[in-house]
């Protein structure tokens, strides 16, 4: 194999910078490995180790600050047989944290290179997260105030399963980038450098003693033989190839024709855990069935399992333009926490509106024909009321008919809780 | 007539489907977060891909990768993700990127209400990339729109490569209405061109007479590069005024100069008319109540619902405010596209109403807005 570096863009580092030795490691690493250009993607951000991509022969991505390692999951997931090397500094290391964790818990096959040389070279020598709280920077005194960040011991915490740590200008760099980027899952390598342009002006770090602090900082390299783990590329096709197929919509056939006549707005006011989101749906699916156009919007707090539960259908027999409620011709009551919710409502109500409520529950004055139900004596529960309600409201027969409520409901249940829910409907419509 | 019962964000999934995406990644947020349940449904078992990013950079990153691979791609939001989504957003313009972005907008500002509707990120959405490049921003009506217009912001993307906004609202978004889905008529889904093989391979070359480059994949054959940074046509880094100039000014033209052919609008309205109301969203749906309240009350009211809003498809709202004496532009937010409107009607005095407490504007509003 041929060198990948690009003949017409020679690199255009400072003289000394380590970032050069780590292009010619890496195209060491990849004639090694005999990959053709069209085979790697260098995926980079900003800073000088940004320029990386413009120096190789290879596909290239380059984006925003810290970003490299989601274009560069993205790709991999659509072309998983590319070789993805993503390349960013200590900034980028910084600033794209989060992406750097999650890349080492989701351990897709990328190879992460962190050109760390302490500091922010391109905009000054501001201090990063890596500096020293020794170190000299541009940032002042800034850098004393925060710890650097080991991201090697980071990363084996975060579960990435291949950490390394070398040097740029080490002889066997091109190895290490080789060993890495055949590693078939996410590989990290923290690459410490020189930035003479910058940081190497303010502070006095020789080679030997980065090596001697490599060597102190006693990491073991390589395969972390505890988040060794499927790829994850071949794990989520592996899950998905075994997902069963999505459901199409329902399809709602018209059976019958709907009593109503113009428009209908419909409140259903209970509590959470009463299935009046479902009740809406039936009611819907029943309006379906009687050839009405329909809609539905519930309303709920964040808190699903806690407070009130209100659904808000419209029922007519042309197409719904607006979806919000007027004056409602039905009102169903099951419980207080949505009657409360609602409560201006029932005021606006004249003896066209029906309200269709919980015996036991008191409601703000209205105009509108009431219809008390006692669930307590009927031994409804609380979870079918609002189902009994409509039945109610069927045997009253001016919204919907028992045809069309029993056919919202075969759309909506099967089996058991089919049988269940036509229990308690007959038990009020007979 | 068979008919299903679904919401707009799942007739937004659905139709991303029959669009062709392959790619979805998206980060939960109320209330768009049903998409990306629905995406988990839709995609896995087919062999597409669907995740869920560690935040919304991350979300809307993972798609610009997938989507540099030539996979159609998807992501969704509400406004706080748009938010985040900024940076990238300007990376999907300058490196002419196709995605479909969808905000299901909520109340604001900043965290706002998660369970409230507005449409108050419409000039956020034009202007929230840095550069200030155009963009696409086509608005749904109802769950029909949000299948359509779906497979239309993929063709766009696509024939364009750019991002396409779909500026939907938690008001059609978290709203189910019934929709016979196979007597739809679906737009053909379009493919990005290729890059022939005999052509220069240079990423942002378009071919003669042509405004927008034909694609070269990441990982295909032959090499492609893609970047962030001001570029030429090679896509190295420019500092060439001249160079810089052409690229950008192409960018502009490609939309700018093409917005007629998907300027997707609906009218109706009579030679005599003399009031025009301008609207687009959901809030199209209380005005079609109104026109027709005030029709039979003997006003000359026509009604524009506008579909594609961003680039402003100007030749159109031209041709409808001919011949008007008055506008009357209702929005659900505190006034953003009036001001497209207020710029294109000359000496046409334009009247803005407008409400942001999370309730729906109704036809009486209108009516005596209109009135009044
Ligand atoms: S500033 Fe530092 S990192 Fe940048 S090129 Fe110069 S030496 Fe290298």
């Amino acid at each position: 194999m041929t060198s990948l570096l690009n003949r017409e863009r020679p690199p255009v580092f400072c003289p000394g910078c380590a970032h050069e030795a780590v292009v010619r490691g890496l195209d060491q690493a990849l004639e090694m490995l005999e990959l053709p250009g069209n085979q790697v993607a260098i995926v980079s951000d900003i800073g000088c180790s940004g320029l990386f991509d413009t120096f190789f022969n290879t596909h290239a991505f380059h984006g925003l600050h810290g970003r490299a390692l989601t274009y560069a999951t993205g790709l991999k997931m659509a072309r998983p047989d590319l070789k993805v090397i993503v390349v960013m500094g200590d900034g980028g290391l910084g600033i794209g944290g989060a992406h750097v964790l999650s890349s080492c818990r989701r351990n897709l096959d990328i190879t992460l290179l962190i050109l760390n040389n302490f500091n922010y070279g391109m905009t000054g020598g501001q201090c990063s997260a890596t500096t020293p709280t020794t170190g000299k920077t541009s940032s002042g005194f800034l850098n004393e105030l925060e710890a650097p960040l080991d991201i090697c011991k980071v990363a084996v915490a975060a579960g990435a399963p291949y950490v390394d740590r070398t040097m740029a200008t080490g002889r066997e760099l091109a190895d290490h980038l080789a060993d890495a980027i055949r590693y078939p899952g996410f590989s990290l390598i923290d690459i410490w450098g020189l930035c003479p342009g910058r940081y190497t002006k303010r502070n006095r770090v020789t080679l030997a003693q980065m090596e001697e602090d490599i060597k102190k900082s006693s990491l073991t390299t390589g395969p972390v033989a505890a988040n060794e783990r499927e790829e994850y590329a071949a794990h989520y096709f592996r899950l998905a190839g075994s997902a069963p197929a999505a459901s199409r919509p329902i399809s709602v056939a018209v059976i019958c024709e709907a009593p109503i006549r113009k428009r209908c707005d419909v409140l259903l006011l209970g509590s959470a855990g009463q299935y009046i989101n479902t009740a809406g749906e039936i009611l819907c699916l029943a309006g379906m069935s009687g050839g009405l156009h329909v809609s539905q919007k519930n309303d709920y707090p964040i808190t699903v399992l806690r407070g009130h539960s209100i659904a808000e259908v419209v029922l007519d027999r042309q197409p719904i333009e607006y979806t919000g409620i007027g004056t409602p011709a039905v009102v169903v009551c099951v419980a207080a926490e949505g009657v409360a919710r609602r409560k201006k409502v029932f005021a606006t109500l004249s003896e066209e509106s029906l309200v269709v409520k919980d015996g036991e529950l008191s409601l703000p004055d209205t105009g509108a024909r009431v219809i008390d139900i006692d669930f307590a004596g009927l031994k409804i529960r609380s979870s079918e009321q609002v189902l009994a309600a409509l039945a109610v409201v069927a045997r009253e027969g001016s919204l919907l008919t028992y045809e069309m409520l029993a056919a919202g409901l075969r759309h909506r249940y099967s089996g058991k809780m089919l049988d269940e829910a036509l229990a308690v409907v007959n038990r009020l419509v007979t | 007539m068979i008919q299903s019962f679904i919401e707009g964000n799942e007739a937004i999934a659905r139709g991303a489907v029959a669009a062709g995406c392959r790619f979805f990644a998206g980060y939960p947020i109320t209330p768009a977060t049903s998409i990306y349940q629905q995406m988990l449904q839709l995609l896995p078992p087919t062999g597409g891909v669907c995740m869920q990013g560690e935040d919304e950079i991350a979300s809307i990153g993972f798609c610009l990768g997938a989507s540099m691979a030539g996979l159609k791609a998807m992501t969704a939001t509400s406004g706080p993700g748009i938010s985040l989504y900024s940076e990238q957003i300007s990376f999907a313009i300058g490196g002419e990127i196709p995605l479909v972005i969808v905000d299901v907008q909520r109340l604001g500002p900043s965290t706002g209400s998660a369970t409230k509707g507005a449409d108050g990120d419409i000039q956020f959405l034009r202007w929230g990339n840095s550069g200030g490049m155009p963009v696409i921003v086509l608005a749904p009506v109802d769950v029909r729109d949000c299948y359509l217009l779906t497979i239309q912001a993929f063709n766009l993307a696509e024939r364009y490569l750019c991002p396409v906004f779909i500026a939907s609202n938690k008001e059609i978004g978290m709203t189910r209405e019934n929709i016979d889905l196979d007597t739809l008529t679906i737009p053909e889904p379009e493919v990005r061109k290729p890059c022939p093989a005999d052509y220069s391979g240079r990423p942002f070359a378009p071919l003669p007479g042509e405004k927008v480059p034909p694609f070269l994949p990441m990982g295909g054959a032959r090499l492609s590069r893609q970047t962030s940074s001001t570029h030429g046509e090679d896509g190295y880094i420019s500092t060439d005024p001249a160079v810089i100039e052409a690229g950008i000014l192409r960018m502009q033209e490609k939309l700018l100069s093409t917005v007629g052919d998907f300027t997707l609008y609906e009218y109706d309205g009579h030679a005599e008319d003399s009031i025009l109301m301008v609207v687009y969203g959901v809030t199209a749906r209380a005005a079609k109540t109104a026109v027709r309240q005030l029709r039979e009350a003997g006003d000359k009211v026509a009604l524009l619902i506008l579909k594609t809003l961003y680039p402003v498809p100007e030749e159109c709202i031209r041709q409808h405010l001919h011949g008007k004496t008055r506008v009357v532009v209702i929005e659900m937010n505190l006034g953003q596209y009036v001001r497209e409107i207020e710029r294109l009607a000359g000496n046409i005095p334009v009247r803005f109403y407008g409400r942001m407490n999370g309730e729906l504007i109704n036809s009486q509003d209108i009516v005596l807005k209109v009135r009044s």
